[in-house]
This record gives structure tokens, sequence and C-alpha cells, in this order.
């Protein structure tokens, strides 16, 4: 992952909207950040979400009676697996609905949500579906579930776990496939247009794998784990954290990265932490263990500074139309950024 | 993103072949009035007597790190557990980590040295071997998991020693001083020992690497010291013999076939530049069979002393503090293995005395 580093983004020297940003104070740790509509979604690291909606109403929504583990949102609902073995979903109004509990209270580790309205959990070794009708189906995987992501077509859940991850349709009774690779699969995602899936390993690095043929993909070089992945606009290209400057691998042609050097945009002397992407433009947001936040231009790297440093970023998210950019840090900061 | 040591949240490993108490230690530490709040990762649900949201049932997942390191093995299920338990940081103290009867220690370990969340948030304490006085002798001829355990121990809870002689007694510490001189050994029945003994021991902290001595020299206070103590001393030991007041007691030796300690010193100072190179070349080639490594060094042109320590293949290592003028410029390094090809570490650390 060599590439030329532009001199770090000194704070003085680039245009900054901190002025604009709107701030909340949540009290406690945040983990996650979500927009279900234009009303954002807080997830703290333990018991509730706190929803904002505008730029002066919060509403604290109890979740969990210990650490919440995990969540996932499809831009309508929020779902949220605690250590209490509940999965709980959250619409914009505050609504809060138990979607499970585990019989034997154990960690909900990972969640996903479906467009059509399943949604999908793991707890240990087994994955769970539930219907949009109520029905129930589980999958066991050899080892501990890393990471669960629904495919964009058809009802086909990715199971990510160790030595690689298990594609199961939960509807057909035929066998499910299984993408190999060596090593703990974490985290896992689809492209938007299906042709991919991408894991984030244990090591710092990411697997993918062309699905039309198993074609594999090593995507290299980080310094850190990557913990934040998100598409670009059009799905072009794939913007991960784990290093000193964004990462951005390309998939805009039927290779995908392969044999492609990534983009390294926004370094500065901090890791990222979290990335989001503009659905509508080639924009993105990106936080770092410094606490800075930064917006970029894709083409040309350009940046603007959201928040100057501060506690590390947990999360950053757009709304789907683009007009609102938030993030959320670690000591409870949520900043709200009208464009 | 790391945090200083001193908020790093302590970690202690629990091990102990089956039915050697291990459960009624954990009960102990979790009932007893001791102000601290502890968080329990068990490999069984239900055998603990006590509800606590924080006990958490693990599955024991070893992986393989793609590092081309052969022996460099994790607990994938420790590192999501870990992280799923800092979230919640203010509500304990510590982590107590409990192995099954048959597990190895040395991927609960390497998991402290090798997953970069573990590191930043938590640190291994200590590895606390739980084992049963009446049987461990026969355990250590049938079952290599127990004897894992007593070599990778810092601390051995030498328990139910009410349902042994006290020959019996003096022969499994004879046995377990020839697999591991290092550790602080206690007697108890029922596990009781104090608390302070056993956890926050700081065994892994490289600043508090002080002395490596075996530690039967050191007279610990919990010893009665009515009886004979009984211990390996045979040369492949290899301890310096400036302690000899201690060797009067009508020692047995034992000394097990394929585990043993092998203790290096020179009073002369080593070179960086060989020793180095040699350390993590000895490790690379022979680290499948190091359980544990040690050492105080004295550096030519150097003012500070070294410490490192190691688990199997993986190091760590950092200047401590300058010597002290009253002290003398020793430097030891302790191997804990099996089958460890003697000569040929002394050897090679023969050839990193400083010309």
């Amino acid at each position: 992952m060599t590439s030329d580093i532009q001199s770090g983004a000194a704070e003085a020297s680039i245009p900054s909207v901190t002025a604009r940003v709107h701030k909340f104070a949540l009290g406690a740790p945040a983990a996650s950040a979500f927009f279900l509509g234009d009303t954002l979604a807080v997830v703290g690291t333990e018991e509730a979400v706190t929803l904002i909606r505008g730029l002066d109403q919060t509403e604290r929504i109890e979740v969990a009676f210990g650490a919440i583990l995990c969540a996932a949102s499809d831009g309508k609902r929020l779902l949220t697996g605690g250590d209490d073995g509940k999965v709980t979903a959250i619409d914009a109004s505050g609504t809060a609905t138990t979607i499970a509990t585990d019989a034997k209270r154990r960690w909900i580790d990972n969640v996903a949500l479906h467009p059509d309205g399943a949604v999908a959990w793991s707890a240990g070794k087994t994955a769970f579906v539930r219907m949009p009708k109520g029905e129930e189906k589980s999958f066991d995987v050899p080892s501990t579930v890393g990471g669960l992501a629904f495919a964009p077509k058809g009802l086909r859940l990715a199971i990510a776990h160790y030595n690689g991850v298990t594609l199961w349709f939960p509807n057909m009774a035929a066998k499910p496939d299984v993408l190999e690779w060596a090593g703990s699969h974490l985290g896992v995602m689809f492209s938007a247009d299906n042709r991919f899936l991408i894991t984030a390993m244990h090591e710092p690095a990411l697997h993918g794998w062309r699905l039309s043929d198993g074609q594999h993909m090593r995507m290299t070089g980080y310094p850190g784990r990557v913990r934040s992945m998100a598409w670009t606009v059009g799905g072009k290209g794939l913007a991960t954290s784990g290093a000193d400057a964004v990462i951005i691998w390309p998939f805009a042609t039927k290779d995908g990265p392969m044999g492609k050097q990534p983009a390294m945009l926004a370094p500065l002397q901090a890791r990222v932490t979290a990335v989001a992407c503009d659905a509508n433009a080639e924009v993105l947001a990106c936080g770092y263990s410094n606490g800075v936040v930064l917006m970029v231009r894709i083409g040309d790297g350009a940046e603007i500074l959201v928040r100057g440093e501060g506690s590390p970023v947990a999360a950053v998210a757009w709304a789907a139309d683009g007009e609102t950019l938030a993030y959320a840090c670690e000591d409870g900061e949520v900043g709200v950024l009208p464009l | 993103m790391s945090s200083p040591a001193s908020e790093k949240v302590p970690v202690t490993v629990l091990t102990g072949y089956l039915g050697a108490g291990k459960t009624t230690l954990l009960n102990r530490i979790l009932s007893e009035n001791h102000g601290k709040k502890y968080a329990v990762i068990v490999n069984e649900f239900g055998e603990i007597g006590i509800d606590n949201d924080l006990i958490i049932g693990a599955d024991e997942e070893v992986f393989e790190m793609n590092n081309g390191c052969i022996c460099c093995t994790v607990r994938g299920d420790l590192v999501r557990i870990l992280g799923g338990l800092m979230k919640r940081r203010g509500k304990f103290d510590a982590i107590i980590v409990e192995t099954t009867g048959l597990a190895d220690p040395a991927p609960v370990a390497q998991t402290f040295f090798v997953d970069e969340d573990v590191q930043n948030n938590a640190r291994l304490d200590a590895v606390v071997t739980v084992a049963d006085a009446k049987w461990l002798s026969d355990r250590l001829k049938d079952a290599p998991e127990a004897k894992n355990q007593i070599a990778f121990a810092d601390v051995i809870i030498l328990n139910k020693t009410d349902l042994v002689t006290p020959a019996e007694l003096a022969e499994v510490e004879a046995r377990i001083r020839g697999i591991n001189p290092y550790a602080h050994l206690h007697r108890t029945q029922r596990c009781q020992v104090a608390l302070a003994d056993v956890l926050d021991r700081g065994a892994f902290d490289l600043d508090r690497i002080l002395e490596i001595e075996p530690e039967f020299l050191e007279g610990s206070d919990d010893h009665d010291h009515d009886h004979d103590h009984e211990h390996c001393h045979d040369p492949h030991c290899g301890h310096d013999h400036h302690h000899g007041d201690h060797h009067g007691h009508g020692l047995k030796h034992y000394h097990d076939e394929h585990m043993q300690s092998l203790a290096l010193s020179s009073d002369k100072p080593l070179d960086p530049k060989k020793f180095m190179p040699w350390l993590q070349q000895l490790v690379a080639t022979e680290g499948q069979k190091i359980l544990r490594s040690k050492g105080i060094l004295a550096f030519s042109g150097d003012d500070d002393r070294y410490v490192f320590q190691g688990v199997h293949m993986m190091l760590e290592g950092d200047h401590q503090r300058p010597w002290r003028e009253d002290e003398p410029r020793l430097s030891r390094v302790v191997f804990i293995g099996r089958d460890l090809p003697e000569q040929a570490i002394r050897d090679g650390f023969d050839k990193c005395i400083a010309a």
C-alpha cells in the first residue's frame, strides 16, 4: 500500500465548517450512528440508542440491560443486539420492538437487515433469520459467527466465520455455498451490484471474492484492523478505515481491485476509525483516532474540516439524501452538520 | 488509542486439570468481600453457583494467525468477548479467564501479544494453575496438558494437600519443581489462598520482572518451613550456585524427561548486536518447544537493565531502569520448555558475551 502521501491536512490550512456543526453530548460513549430517514440514531456502547430529530430534539430509548454489542440499519429501521441476549428493532418514531430473546441469554454478536423486512442475528455459532411474516430459521456454522450481511438480491445471508464465509439461502433446502480463505473473518459486506463479497479479517487485511467465479482478492497493507467500510457513490470504490489515510480500493471494473493500487486520501498523523460515503456525490466523510472529522472529495482529495482534535471518532454517517452529515465520538459527543 | 498500562484491565488466566479445584477458587474470588468486581469468562455455565451478569460462556476457539508463524494461535472467542466486555469497562475491575482442564494456556497468552485491541485495553496479569496434590503426579505421567499447565504457570496452587501424606506432598512438589522452579507455589486445602497471591501479580509486566530466581530460594511466607524442601536440582536446571546455603536440606532430585527449565547467566556484559538476533533466531526455530522465556540483561555500553519475556515465538522487551550502583550487573535468561536443545542454547548464549 505504498503511495505518495500528500502533506497532512493541517487544521488551519484547510476550509473549515466546524462552526456550523450542531453538537450534542450523550453523556455516555457512542459506538455507531445511522440515519433513519432524517432522524439520526446514535447507538451507545451500553443500554440506549439516542434519536436526534432536527437540530434540537433528542429522545433516549433503552434497548439493552448491558452492552449493545452490534447494530445495523437499512435506512428505515435500526437493529441492535445486546449482551442480554435481546435483538431489538427501532424505527424513526422511536418505537422499539423486541425481535428475539436468546433462550440461553447468549450474547447477540451480529445483526443484519434485509430490505424486504427479514432480519438476521447470531449468537455463538448459530445464525438466525426471521422472515417478514415471522417464520424463524437457523443455521450453524463451524465456528463463532464473525459477521452477517444480506445479499442485495434474493434472500441470501452471508455468514462470516473462521476460515471463510458461508452463503445460506434460508428459503431453500440446497446446501449452502462456502467461500474458503484461511483466517478469522469478522465484518462482511456485499457490493450493491451483488458481484463482490468482502470481509474484514482479524488480521489487518480485507479479503474479497468475485461471486461469479470465486476469484480471490487479497487487500493487505493496513497497519490496523479494518473496522469501517463503505461503498463510494455508484459502488465504484470501497473506502476503508485502518490506516493513517482513507484507503479506497477500486471496484469499477469486473476484476475489482486485483493488480491495482488503492487510492489514499486525507492522510493524517492518526488512524482512520470510521468512514461513510455520500450516496449522491463523490464525497466521503472520515473520522480519526485523534478526533478529527473530515469531508473529502474523492476525485481530488480536497478536504473540509468538520471537527478538530478531540475524543476518538466512533462513527460517521450521511443521511440518504446527502443533506446531513453526522459524527459520534467515544466520549459521547455527537455532531450534526446540515449541508 | 492505547491506554497506559495502569488503566488496562488486568486479566488472570486460571488453568488446571479436571477436578483440581478451579471452580472452588472461582467461587471464592466471586463471593469473598474484597471490594472488587470481576468479569469471568468460563468454559461451562452452571458450575459457578453465583448469579452475575458478568459471567460469560466461552467456546475456546483456537485460531491460527495468517502470519507465517506456525505456533501462533490465538483464542478467537477471547478477542470477541474482551471486545464486548470493554463496552462495559466501568462495571468491573478485572477479568478472569477460566480454561478447560484440557486447554493449552499458550493461545490465551498469545492473544495478548497479537491482538491490537486486546493489547490496547487489557493486560495479561498471570497464569494461575490449580493442581490436585493427590493426582497431579499421575497426570504429569499421562496427560501432556497437565504438564503444559504446570510449565506455563506463574502461580501454582497445589490444592487438596489434606488428602496426601507429607511424603506424597513432597513428592508432587518435587515433580512440579522439576518442570517449573520459577512459579510461586502455594499449598492449599479447598483453595484457601490469599487472593492477593493469585490476583494482580503483574507476572507479564516488564516493569515487574525483578529477579529470576527459582521460587523456592525466596522462602515464600506461606510455606511450612518445618519439613524438608524437596525440589529439582540437577545440572539441567542450571541454577547458579551462589545460593549454596539452601542445598543442605536433603533434596530430592527430579528431572522431568521432556519438560524442563534452563537458566543461563553471565556476569560479563552481553553484546546486544549478537544477543538480540540470537534470541530472535532461537524463538523462531525452537519456539514451538519454548513455552515461556524471561530475561534480565546487562548489555555492554548500556547502563539500563534490559528485560524481555516471551511465549513460544512471541517476544517483547524493553529497557527497564538503570542498574543500581550496589547491584551486580548479572545477565540472566530462563527458558521453560519441552525437549530444549540445552547445549546448543548454552553455546549460543556464550557467544553473545561481548568481546
